[in-house]
C-alpha cells in the first residue's frame, strides 16, 4: 500500500485525502449501483429471492465504494486505529442483526403456529 | 505517509489526527444505533396488522431522486474537501453551498412525504412496520438535519476567518459524518424501499 500512498500529498489527519478522480470515480460507480439496483427491482428482473441477493450485493458493492473512495479508509498511516474500530464495529452490527434476526423468527417458530394467527385475524374482523 | 511531519509541526498534526479518530469512533458507535434499528425494521417490517405494507406506500421514482440528491451533496462535500486542502476559500463556499441545498432538497423531500403519508393515514401509530420505518428514516433525517446545521455554521466560520487550521479540521469531520449519512442511505434505500416493493 505504500506505494499507492505516496499519490496522496497531504497526511494531517493520519488519514488519506484523495483527489478529482477518486472522488469522481466513487460517484460514477455509486450512481450506476444505485441505478442497476432500482432498474432491477422495478422491472422484477428476477424472482424475489434473486433478486434481494442481487440488490443486498448491489449495497455492499455500493458501501466498499463510498469507503474507499470517500471516506479512503485503509489509507490512513499505521497503525490503522480507523479500520480496527470499523472492523469491530462491523463484528457488532452483524451479531446485532443476524442476532436479532435469528431470534425473533425462532420466538415466531415457537409461539406463534398458524393457528394462533388465524384466530386472531378472526378475533380482529369481529372487532375484537 | 507516516512520520513524515517536521517537529514544528507536529502538535497540530497529531491534534487533528486524534480528533478524526475520535470522530470516527463516535461515526462508529452512531453505526451501532443505526444498526439497532435495522434489526427492528427487519424484525417488524411484515407486522402490518392489516395496514398498509410497504409497496402500497412507497412512491419508487420519487425516492430514487431523493436518493440521488443526497448522493450528489456527499460527492459535492468531498469537492468541497479537496478545495479546503487547496485553500481556495470562494470554490470552497460555493461548493459548500451547493452541498446545503441538495442536502436541505434531500430533507424537504423527505418530510414531505412523512406528511403525505400520515396524511393519507399511514402514520407511525398504524402498525409495528410503520412506527420501525419512521423511526428509522426519521432518526437519519435528524442526523441530516443536524448535519446540515453544523454546515451552516462553518460556512460561517469560513466566511469569517477563512481556511485556517481550525475551520479545516472541522470541515473535514463534517466530510466524514456526510459520507457517512449517505453510506447509512444507501442501507435505507435497499432495506426499506427497495426490499419494500421486490
Amino acid at each position: 500500500m505504500s506505494h499507492q500512498a505516496k499519490q496522496y500529498t497531504s497526511s494531517d489527519s493520519g488519514a488519506g485525502h484523495g483527489t478529482i478522480t477518486t472522488y469522481a470515480t466513487g460517484f460514477v460507480l455509486s450512481v450506476i449501483f444505485t441505478l442497476l439496483a432500482y432498474w432491477a427491482v422495478v422491472n422484477k428482473i428476477f424472482e424475489r429471492r434473486e433478486l434481494i441477493a442481487v440488490i443486498v450485493g448491489l449495497a455492499f458493492a455500493q458501501l466498499m465504494v463510498q469507503l474507499l473512495f470517500f471516506l479512503h479508509l485503509g489509507r490512513e498511516s499505521k497503525p490503522r486505529w480507523n479500520l480496527t474500530v470499523f472492523f469491530f464495529m462491523v463484528m457488532v452490527v452483524c451479531i446485532v442483526i443476524i442476532g436479532s434476526l435469528w431470534i425473533m423468527s425462532n420466538l415466531d417458530y415457537h409461539m406463534m403456529p398458524q393457528q394462533m394467527n388465524e384466530y386472531m385475524l378472526q378475533q380482529n374482523m369481529k372487532g375484537f | 505517509m507516516s512520520n513524515t511531519a517536521t517537529p514544528t509541526t507536529h502538535l497540530p498534526h497529531d491534534t487533528t489526527a486524534k480528533a478524526a479518530f475520535g470522530f470516527w469512533v463516535y461515526l462508529m458507535t452512531d453505526l451501532v444505533l443505526f444498526a439497532t434499528l435495522f434489526a427492528t425494521y427487519a424484525v417488524l417490517r411484515n407486522n402490518t396488522a392489516s395496514g398498509p405494507a410497504g409497496k402500497d406506500i412507497f412512491d419508487m421514482p420519487y425516492v430514487l431522486v431523493e436518493t440521488m440528491l443526497l448522493l450528489t451533496s456527499s460527492f459535492v462535500a468531498g469537492l468541497a474537501m479537496l478545495a479546503v486542502y487547496k485553500k481556495q476559500k470562494n470554490l470552497v463556499l460555493a461548493l459548500l453551498v451547493v452541498t446545503f441545498l441538495l442536502g436541505a432538497g434531500f430533507l424537504g423531500m423527505e418530510l414531505y412525504e412523512f406528511n403525505h403519508l400520515v396524511q393519507e393515514g399511514h402514520s407511525w401509530r398504524i402498525s409495528a412496520f410503520l412506527s420501525a420505518f419512521f423511526t428509522l428514516v426519521g432518526t437519519h433525517g435528524l442526523h441530516i438535519l443536524s448535519g446540515l446545521t453544523w454546515l451552516a455554521v462553518l460556512m460561517g466560520q469560513v466566511i469569517r476567518k477563512g481556511i485556517t487550521m481550525h475551520t479545516t479540521r472541522r470541515l473535514m469531520l463534517f466530510s466524514l459524518f456526510w459520507h457517512f449519512l449517505d453510506i447509512v442511505w444507501i442501507f435505507i434505500f435497499t432495506i426499506v424501499y427497495l426490499m419494500g416493493v421486490a
